[in-house]
């Protein structure tokens, strides 16, 4: 008979790596947060300052912008995506000649580097050099520059996203709407329901679960976006427009080495996305329950 | 089947769409490409479409600078190496969880998605500080510690390439019958004796795929190791960005680098492209 030492045995590789490199340096930083740590300072050694730190975090404009930021922008692009993703998986629903190539090329921006993604962007935008100022100035005489309009660069990572993103919530949409049950849908027409009304009363409760799983991967995701934006607007500008929570820690927390400081902010920023990763996945399996029963 | 005019409308909107939709996909990408083959004369002519000329100077300045090739050779390392080590881990942890009764294995399985779901911006700072005051050793020239080394990023990557691979690993190793290792036991074999005779050769598909997203990952990976790496173990991602900050203008330059950056995701794209979105998922959804 097989023991279940033999199975810890054969885990322990894995949890042990996942404890020292994703768990420990958490434990590490709860510790730091509590101190005055700042290597610039006079006094370079770690001073107990209890909750000081997370006072003036409460109270950081520079932070809670970016946390701004970042809500606003997941917000618009994980919904546009959903509405985009949603009507082109039902484009792709019947079989037609050249299909598994649209497929395979609308694929392509989810394996690309998210750096290469905001250097394409970047090189599409650039005021001066790139084809979209070129023809929104030439073509409609608007005058569109990420460089200087805070307006434009939001909008600007909202589409790179919409663009880069959007395929997996297609690809995920139409892996769940291929294999809902034809049943209730067949019922509903013997008994004189319309498109809408089968969309609407048939489709969209079914689908309920496999929406809801695309949230909150895309939201996930999109909460922790740095590398594109950083690429795009070169580290959120103009000003803080674009100055995700990410951006902010790796390009003015991090190099300020500002250790206690630092330290805290990112284990407020990991509770953030913990709380939302829990809210949000007691309410995905509520509903799976409630749809399996 | 019959023609009518109604289903020829509704075939033609279906393709106008998807159309419109590859035009968008490639686009932006074919652009790149067309500043990545422009020489530095023409760099600032008007956008097109169309090379008159591929000028292949970027391409060739770029891969004759000593500092990006060692840039994308340890690119190459890192990634290859995480890829194997994360592949065989979870293939080890896979098979205890899915053949073992283990206390609180569910629990376990759930952990590793929300390490791949947390910030990775949160964890430079708590990194940076382990890989430099904790995992030291020595001191003055004699000191060695895991920052700016290759082990450092191959082990930081198993952050989110080993709950990935377990989670795509898992269902398939569920699929293998456990019958088919019950009798291998009954002929005497051992653990690793049947993980290498029977697991392995039947997961090999799965293995594979594995394999190469996750080494794909590792090569797309930019936010860690910029700020883990200083000059010994820089990747072709860092390399990227430094173009912007530090020659500013040269956008033929880098159009190539990172022409060269996502030419792997293209052909992974080609060959594993069914198996994408259930790793994006983690299985939740099936293809």
């Amino acid at each position: 008979m097989r023991k279940a030492r033999t199975g810890w045995l054969l885990l322990a590789p894995s949890l042990i790596i996942l404890f020292l490199v994703g768990i420990l340096p958490f434990i590490y930083v709860l510790y730091v947060g509590f101190f005055d740590w700042n290597l610039f300072s006079r006094d370079r050694g770690m001073t107990f300052t209890g909750i000081n730190n997370y006072r003036t975090l409460v109270f950081d404009e520079l932070f809670l912008n970016a946390l701004g930021v970042t809500i606003a922008f997941t917000a618009v692009a994980v919904i546009s995506q959903l509405i985009i993703g949603f009507l082109l998986a039902q484009l792709l629903l019947r079989d037609f000649p050249g299909k598994a190539l649209f497929r395979t090329i609308h694929t392509i921006p989810l394996m690309i580097a998210p750096l290469a993604i905001g250097a394409i962007w970047r090189l599409l935008t650039i005021p001066g050099f790139g084809p979209v100022p070129f023809v929104l100035d030439n073509w409609f005489g608007f005058d569109y520059n990420i460089g200087t309009s805070a307006t434009h660069a939001f909008v600007t990572i909202v589409l790179m996203d919409i663009w880069h993103w959007t395929p997996f919530v297609t690809l995920t949409m139409l892996a769940g709407l291929s294999s809902l049950p034809q049943e209730p849908r067949e019922a509903a027409l013997v008994d004189g329901a319309n498109r809408w009304q089968i969309f609407r009363f048939i489709t969209l409760p079914l689908m309920r679960p496999v929406v809801l799983t695309v949230l909150f991967i895309r939201i996930m995701d999109a909460l922790r976006t740095v590398d594109e934006i950083n690429m795009l607007t070169n580290g959120g500008g103009p000003g803080t427009a674009t100055r995700t929570i990410g951006i902010h820690i790796f390009r003015v927390v991090f190099p300020q080495t500002d250790y206690g400081y630092g330290s805290a902010m990112s284990l407020l920023t990991l509770y953030f996305t913990i709380v939302a990763c829990w809210l949000l996945f007691v309410s995905l399996t509520n509903v799976r329950r409630t749809a399996g029963s | 089947m019959k023609i009518t005019p109604r289903k020829v409308l509704s075939y033609g909107f279906t393709y106008l769409c998807w159309i419109v939709v590859t035009i968008i996909t490639i686009l932006p990408v074919w652009w790149m490409f067309v500043v990545s083959a422009r020489s530095r004369v023409e760099l600032f002519d008007n956008p097109t479409l169309f090379i008159e000329t591929f000028h292949t100077e970027n391409y060739t300045e770029v891969l004759n600078d000593p500092t990006f090739r060692e840039y994308m050779w340890n690119s190459i390392i890192i990634s290859t190496s995480n890829a194997l080590l994360v592949t065989v881990l979870a293939l080890l942890a896979t098979y205890a969880l899915s053949r073992y009764k283990l206390v609180g294995s569910d629990n376990i399985f759930f952990t590793t998605l929300t390490q791949r779901m947390a910030p990775p911006a949160a964890f430079l700072l708590p990194l940076f500080l382990m890989f430099t005051q904790v995992f030291s050793f020595g001191e003055g020239r004699g000191r060695w510690d895991l920052y700016d080394t290759h082990i450092g990023l191959i082990l930081l990557y198993c952050i989110f390439n080993l709950p990935f691979a377990i989670w795509l690993l898992k269902g398939m190793i569920d699929g293998i019958p456990p019958e088919l290792d019950e009798a291998a036991y009954v002929d005497g074999a051992t653990t690793f004796g049947v993980l290498w005779r029977i697991i392995l050769p039947l997961a090999a598909p799965g293995l594979a795929v594995t394999l190469i997203l996750s080494w794909v990952f590792a090569w797309n990976e930019y936010l860690l190791a910029a700020t883990l790496t200083a000059f010994d173990a820089r990747t072709i991602t860092t390399g990227l960005a430094e173009f912007v900050t530090v020659t500013g203008t040269n956008w033929g330059e880098m159009a190539a680098v990172a022409m060269l950056t996502l030419i792997p995701s293209l052909i992974v794209v080609a060959f594993a492209q069914r198996y994408i979105v259930r790793g994006l998922t983690f299985g939740a959804v099936k293809d």
